[in-house]
Formats: C-alpha cells, structure tokens, sequence
C-alpha cells in the first residue's frame, strides 16, 4: 500500500491494471527482432574481431574472404570514415588504424548463411603490431600510460563533458565546495577507503540483435533490439554519412536492456554492412559470448573516498576521488562519469566536498550505461564508509543517517536545493521493516547473522533538454491509439502509458491500446528509454496529448449541444453535460464529428492529439566547481535492508530478507512499481555475491553463464518486502518519477554492512564470493 | 550436409519436416515451423528459454537435434493455451507480475508445466529447484515463484 496518497488522481491511475502485453507474451505471440521473418533473401552478419587489447592494424587482407562463394560483401573501416558516439564521437564503426579492446570490430562479413560467413571470418588477414595495453584506470590516467586516443583533443563532444586532451582522461568532472582542506580538523571522526569495483555485464537474456537493409534508393531499415531507436537513427545516419531521415528503425519488444540495448553498440555495423548489399536484409544476431565482451559492460571503478564528522554525527567534509575503467571507447560513459560527480556526496547534505571523477580510458570492454549509471558502484563504497564513520563515533547507523539525509530544501553537493523528498520515511519505513534494533539468532551453530541498510539517490542523467512526444488517436469504436517512441523493455511503460492516457482523456484502460512496435517513421519522438525518465518525461508526453484530444472532442460537443466547456466531462468513454445531463459515447463523433441541425453542415473530425515535453530549467555546472543552479530534473531517493546469514564452514551468504522502500512521487501502478524493486533488488544482490567479469591481459575469462554466474531461483531470497512512499514531483505526472533503476542501486553497500555485522570483516570490493569471504575470515583467525 | 525428412507432432499437430544433420529442435521450432515463441537466450543449455516439452520433458531444444526428434511429440509455449482458455499458469505469471520482457517467459512456462504434470503440489523448494535452469534477469524470480504456487491451486 502507498504510505500517503496526496494527489487525488482519476482512475486508472494509482490502480493495479495488469500489464497490457502480457497475453502477447505468455503464448509465444510477442515479437521479438530475432522473431522476424525476412526469409530467402536474409544475409548473416559476423565480425572479425581484434585478439589484442592494444595494437595497431599494419596489415588487413580481406581478398580471399571476398572470393569465397557465398559471401555477399566484406566491408572494413575503408569503407567508413565517420566517427560515432553519443556524448563523445570517440569511435569508428570498424576499427581503421587501431584495435582498443579484445573484440573491436576489424571487419564485418555478409553471407548467405551463418557458417559461411564464420568460413569467411577464418579467410580475414590481420596483420597486427601489438601495443602495450592500459589495463587499470588509476595508472591509464597518469602521464605514464601509452596515450590510446591521440586525438581526444580533435572528438566532437557534448558540452558538459570535459576531455583532457594529450592524456587518457575522457572527461574530468569536478566538485569544489566549501573549504575540504579547513574542515578536516574540526571533525571528531575521519576515516579514508579504497573501493575496487569490478565490471560486470547487463546479461539480457535476449542477446542483441540487428537486421539492417538499404533499398535501391538508398533507404535504409533497421530492426533491433533497442532502448533507443530516435538515438540510433541520429547517430547511425551521421557516422555513415546519410541524413537521419533516410534510416527508419523499427524497434520490437526488448528482451531485457538494463542499459545494454542504449545509445548505439553493434546496430551500426549491421547498418554499415547492409549499405553494401543493396536489397537483402543483413542479419547480425550477436553470440553470447560476444555479448559477454562486445556489448557495454558496466565500467570498473576504482574509489577513494574521506570523509568526516563532528562529535554530534554531522557530516562536515568528503573528498572522493573517482577512477572510471571507461574502456576503449568512452562515448557513452563519460557521462556516468559526471552523473557521479555531482551525485558524490550521497542523499546526505555535505558543507565542504571536493570530488574527482575521471573517465580514463583502458584497454578493457566498452564501458557504457547500466541500470544505475554509477550509482551502484559508487554508493558501494560511500555507503560503508558512512557505517563506519557511524561505529567511530560510537552513533547509530540509521541514526546517523536520518540526521544527515537530504530533506526537502536541503543545500545539494551542486549548490542547489533539495525539491519535496520522502527520504526520512524511507529510512524509518526500511528500518522498521527489517527490524534494525532487533537481534536475531543465527539458524545454526556455525552461521552467523547480520543486518545491514543503506541509502541512495539517483537523478536522470542526460542531456539537460532530453525531449519526449506522444499523440493518441481515436478508433470509429471509440478505442485509443496511443503512439509513443518509447520502449517497454520489461519494465512495463507500455501498461503505464495506457493507464495514463485513459485516465487523462477518460476512457476505460481496457479500452487503449499501443501503437507498437516503436517506428521511427511513425511512432513520435523519445530521446531514449533511459534513466528511469519515461513514467515522468514521457508520461507528462503522453498526458497532454490525451488533454489535447479531450479538449478537442470537448469544444466540438459543447458547440453542438451549447453548452460551456466547464460544464462537460468525458467519463468511461462518454461525454456527459453535468448541466443539462445530456451524454453521448465517444464512438459518435471522434471519426465523423456531429452533424449542424438542420442540415446546416458539420463540425468536429477525426481526433488526433499531439503533446510533447522537455525539460527547459536545467542550468549547466561550473566546469571547475561544479557548481550550478540546477544540475538535474529531480533526484528519486530510497533506502533497502538486508538480514543475512554468513556459513562458518562455507562462506556462503545466504540473503534472508530484504526491504526496499522508495520514494516514486507517484505509484501509478503499485504493483508494477514494486515489481521494479523486487527484481533490482535481485540484480544488485547478484552483483554483490557473484558477478565479477574476470579480466587477464584485457581479455575476458568468463563469457558464459556457466562461468559468469548470474542469480537463479535458488539465490533469490525467500522473503522481499517493498514498500512505496510517494512526496509527489512538482513536474512529473500526477507527481510521479522513476524506479527502475533505483531498485538496484543500495543493494551491495546494504550487503556489504550486513556481513560486516556478522562476521566484523569488510572487503575492498564485490562480489562476495563463499570463496572470497571463506578465506578472508580463516585471515582474520574466525576458523581454522 | 545430409537432411533427413523427420516427423512430429508439435502441439498436437503433424508435421513433417525437412532437416540438416546439424539442426538444433531450436531452430528447426524458430525457422521451419515459424513457432518463434521458443528463444533463443545462449545457444549452449544454458539459460533455458528455448526449453519444450519432449515426450513430456523438458528439455533445452538448442542442445538437441532435429533428427533425433522423429516420432516424438513436443509441446512448446504455443501449446499451453487451449482454444480460448490459457493454461492455469500462464494466467497466474500475468496475475503475479512474473512476466516483465517477456524473453524467459516461454521457458519458464513450459518448465512449469513440467513440474506441475508430475507434481500437481509442488513445494517451494520443489518449485525453486525446478526452475534452477530457467534465467530471468528482470523478475527477481519471487513473482514466477509465486505464480506456480497459484497455478497449483487452480
């Protein structure tokens, strides 16, 4: 149940509706991209792929693999010149002079089937001449390291990302509050931490796919896996040299994204490839092993953090030095980079912080965006750090914690204020749950109990002017249509945007329908399915296109009947006159409108809304300060818990409970909401016990679900509780902002205490593998 | 290449089909029957989404050939639902919120299936264990968990 419920909103809004593709995909009838049928005509798509981590190309023969019978087309980086890249054009769709990771594309090969193309591959001649490689990002950073992007300096960037030409660091984002250095000795309390995050992989289970075909007059489609359609025709078309409008992109349902499936990673090389074989699909469906190293990874981190407090508990200072493993190319992260930079003080007020958050670039796996963006893995360390500096002073954690989270009109480590948040509650409400001042007793003799909790926040990071459309249209039977650019990659934006677009036109929920699959050339404008932004930005799209339409069909009926609009409402799909009680079905009029009396001619026509929304008050950050007057639309806040059980024997942890609690300004559907919470809780904890994308000279040891375990049904934990807590957004609709990515970010910090309370040991980094935690408790003298 | 000319019933229909020594059940499910419900998640009997009923089994049909299929009966996610009328299951998976992508669904449904043909009562533990071999990256797996044990009762 919703703690509160301050904003009064109109059915189905609120209401648990059950999610509107799930027939579709409990028969087998949803359709995904590799689901499509392009028959005879269908070419397969493979890669030749670098083996180096860092080598420069001296020789590439692609003759005998052209010749083979077969193959269709061999394209390298001669064919393509064009850089590419989200917030930073760092890249080229193949590699022309230099391979930066083990995997980047050399060339790409069209044939008429799978295993020709794979023969192809083996006919490819690359000659290489290896380099030294980068391969930690504190070192890639220093004047030491072999430069891996000699020209950083001349890359088109966004203008908040900050390059440091003639060096590896991509983007240097920068905190400068306060007096840090003043303030350290008039804390009673100081304490100093190294974290090591490892990379690790999104793991859709639907791994990607593309098929790409150019048509004699140069159009171009493409059909993917994907979270951003809009992005990907803007950025695929300028690095080939096409406008955006000659390259349509047609998204079905997402197999899972969690990120992986944003911005672009291989859709252009299917594009690319497709260009050469003018009329016939190409088809490039990547293996999962490839999609282990080849798709965005999850960056590695390399974390300091100090920080301080006076006797009282108040947090006086942090200085916090953030090392981002960005990888070869850093298009996408450098952006995570800064979402961490001015995220680094934690849901806490802070007076004096100075951060350091550098995107280095290394030898490693593309880093890109994952469910989180940095949150997770910077919260991993903050969140201990601040149960510690608790114990030194001998303060309660959650006490600790209440006195310095951010409340409604806080100062935020960017200058700014704090908009209405619930965070408090979500403390107390976590606590509460989890019984935080009760001991439990461990299950056995040779387990070992404990509890741990921990904070985040997290904002939407993104281009400050991130736009989002939307238009409905009605049916002769009085149905909706309701076109959105969106995409539901599980997290059911598809089931929220019909209850929203019902509720704000006043139709019934069963009675909207989503115009899918998103089509660039049909469906309206959306950034990307990104940054938990969709229910807010999209949402307050969708509503005012539904308004549009109202007052459309409104105007319309009160001409005909008289009457002022005032005095009208449309109900259950009816348009009713509270005045002189007349009504009339939707149906009657959406298509043909309403006859004049008299034969005098008609008004009205076919309803078409439209609305759109884009955030316009977002201030840039002061390049040396990072100081501004509002950084981000709003911050989403929560709190989650964890009791679990430590074997003495094992090491094994077993998680017996956990608790959630957000605040989401607005649940529009509870249940969904919570949804997002039990699953991201899951995924944390699968990247606090056993995921880590074990790294040896660049190359990946593990690409595959037998080595690179993810949680099972086994792992899960036999008890979850989420709880909602909604202080509404002043711009989201009906109040509402994101959840999901939220869910996972608490989790390993929340972990992380709770064995520290059960066995008194903290690591420098998950997972916490049986292993792992089994030695360093026979370090510590615990067993023998 | 050889090809082998097999029959089967799938979902309670004949079929006979024309296959290469090397097809997969999968891909001969995917591609010549154009029952695209069954996914493709890993390839390697890993993930479980491509898992269908043999002879009542479940089993991952990316790690067994077409050929070796002759004369079996398969069942995959098409052949839940009856005429109008979805399987108890795959109700209460909408019902619970197990579904989110949608990508592990159809395995996760057929695994399911399984269990509850040859344990209609299935305990927590009897559920979890059954589902081991089924991955789900979104759900957090307590929803799905929860849908069979709803299943049951119906």
């Amino acid at each position: 149940m919703a703690e509160s419920d301050p904003i009064n909103a109109p059915s189905p809004v609120g209401e648990n509706k059950p999610r509107i593709d799930g027939r579709e995909k409990v028969t087998g009838a949803a359709i995904f991209a590799d689901d499509l049928q392009f028959g005879n005509a269908l070419l397969y798509a493979r890669i030749k792929r670098s083996p180096h981590p860092h080598a420069l190309i001296k020789r590439l023969d692609i003759s005998k693999a052209r010749a083979l019978p077969g193959v269709k087309a061999v394209v390298t980086g001669e064919d393509f010149t064009g850089y590419i890249g989200l917030y930073l054009q760092d890249r080229y769709i193949f590699c022309r002079d230099r391979v930066r990771y083990v995997g980047d594309p050399v060339a790409g090969v069209a044939a008429i089937s799978d295993e020709i193309a794979y023969q192809a591959l083996e006919l490819i001649d690359v000659e290489y001449e290896v380099l030294e490689p980068v391969l930690d990002p504190e070192f890639g950073a220093s004047s030491q390291a072999l430069l891996l992007h000699p020209d950083l300096g001349k890359y088109v960037v966004a203008n908040f990302i900050f390059p440091k030409e003639g060096t590896n660091v991509s983007n240097h984002f920068k905190i400068r509050r306060g007096d840090v250095d003043g303030a350290w000795d008039k804390c009673a309390a100081v304490i100093e931490r190294k974290y090591r995050i490892p990379h690790i992989q999104h793991v859709p289970i639907e791994p990607h796919v593309a098929i790409a075909k150019m048509d004699e007059a140069g159009e171009i489609t493409l059909w993917a896996s994907s979270q951003s359609p809009f992005a990907q025709r803007n950025l695929i078309a300028q690095a080939i040299g096409v406008l955006p409008g000659k390259l349509r992109v047609i998204a079905p349902l997402v197999g899972g994204g969690f990120g992986g499936k944003a911005g672009v990673s291989m859709e252009a090389l299917a594009v690319a490839i497709a260009t050469k074989v003018k009329g016939r699909p190409v088809k490039l469906l990547l293996t999962r092993e490839e999609e282990f190293y080849t798709a965005f990874v999850r960056q590695g981190l390399v974390a300091y953090f100090k920080m301080g407090c006076d006797e009282k508990g108040h947090l006086m200072a942090m200085e916090n030095k953030f090392y981002w493993d960005g990888g070869a190319y850093t298009e996408y992260g450098v952006n995570i980079t800064r979402a961490a930079g001015y995220s680094s003080s934690g849901p806490y007020e802070v007076p004096n912080v100075k951060t350091d958050s550098y995107c280095v670039y290394t030898n490693h796996p593309v880093g890109g965006p994952m469910r989180g963006f940095g949150m997770p893995e910077m919260h991993a360390g903050l969140e201990q750090c601040i149960d510690e500096l608790a114990q030194q002073i001998g303060m309660d954690a959650v006490e600790f914690r209440k006195i310095n989270c951010l409340k409604t009109g806080s100062t935020l480590v960017t200058g700014s204020k704090m908009h209405p948040t619930g965070l408090l509650q979500c403390i107390e409400k976590t606590a509460e749950a989890i019984g935080w001042d009760k001991k439990t007793s461990p299950s056995a003799p040779n387990k070992r109990r404990g509890k741990g909790l921990a904070l985040m926040w997290k904002a939407p990071a993104m281009p400050p002017n991130a736009g989002s459309s939307a238009w409905v249209e009605l049916v002769e039977d009085g149905t909706l249509n309701v076109g959105i650019g969106g995409q539901d990659i599980g997290q059911g934006v598809f089931t929220v945007a019909a209850q929203m677009a019902a509720a704000a036109l006043g139709v019934p929920y069963e009675s909207v329908r989503i115009a899918t699959p998103v089509d660039t050339r049909y469906s309206p404008y959306e950034w990307q399915t990104v940054a938990s932004r969709l229910t807010w930005s999209m949402g307050n799209a969708v509503v005012n296109a539904a308004r549009d339409a109202r007052q459309q069909i409104l105007t319309t009926v009160a001409e005909a009947w008289e009457e002022s609009l005032e005095d009208l409402d449309i109900v259950d799909g009816v348009v009713i006159s509270y005045k002189s009680e007349k009504e009339i079905p939707l149906k009657n009029l959406v298509i043909y409108g309403l006859p004049k009396p008299d034969g005098q001619g008609w008004r009205g026509g076919p309803v078409v809304g439209r609305g759109n929304f884009m955030p316009t008050y977002i201030t840039g950050l002061d390049k040396e300060t990072g100081q501004g007057e509002q950084a981000v639309v709003h911050y989403t806040t929560g709190a989650q818990a964890v009791e679990l059980e430590v074997d003495l024997d094992t090491g094994r942890i077993e998680i017996l409970r956990g608790v959630s609690t957000y605040d989401v300004g607005k649940a529009i559907n509870p249940e969904f909401v919570k949804a997002q919470m039990d699953g991201g809780f899951v995924q944390g904890m699968s990247s606090a016990l056993f995921e880590n994308l074990q790294l040896s000279n660049g190359v990946v040891q593990n690409p595959s679900f037998v080595d690179y375990r993810i949680a099972t049904t086994t792992d899960a934990p036999k008890d979850l509780q989420s709880f909602i807590v909604e202080v509404p957004q002043d711009d989201g609709p009906w109040g509402a902002r994101g959840i999901g990515e939220h869910s996972m970010v608490p989790t390993i910090p929340a972990i992380a205490n709770a064995i520290y309370n059960a066995i008194g040991i903290r690591f420098e980094g998950p997972p916490f593998t049986a292993e792992k935690v089994y030695l360093a408790m026979l370090d510590a003298g615990m067993i023998k | 290449m050889a090809f082998h000319k097999i029959n089967v019933i799938v979902n309670g229909k004949d079929e006979q089909v024309m296959v290469s020594s090397n097809m997969t059940l999968m891909r001969m499910l995917r591609e010549c029957l154009a029952l695209t419900g069954t996914k493709n998640g890993c390839s390697a009997g890993e993930c479980g989404s491509c898992t269908v009923l043999i002879n009542g089994e479940p089993v991952n049909s990316c790690m067994v050939l077409a050929a070796e299929c002759d004369g079996a009966e398969i069942i995959t996610v098409e052949g839940l639902a009856g005429d109008k009328q979805l399987d108890p299951i795959q109700e209460t998976i909408i019902e619970a919120g197990g579904v989110q992508c949608g990508f592990c669904t159809p395995g996760i449904l057929i695994s399911s299936r399984a269990l509850l043909n040859r344990n209609p009562n299935p305990s927590e533990d009897e559920i979890r264990e059954a589902l081991v071999g089924n991955l789900c990256r979104c759900t957090g797996y307590l929803r799905i968990i929860e849908s069979v044990k709803a299943a049951a009762r119906r």
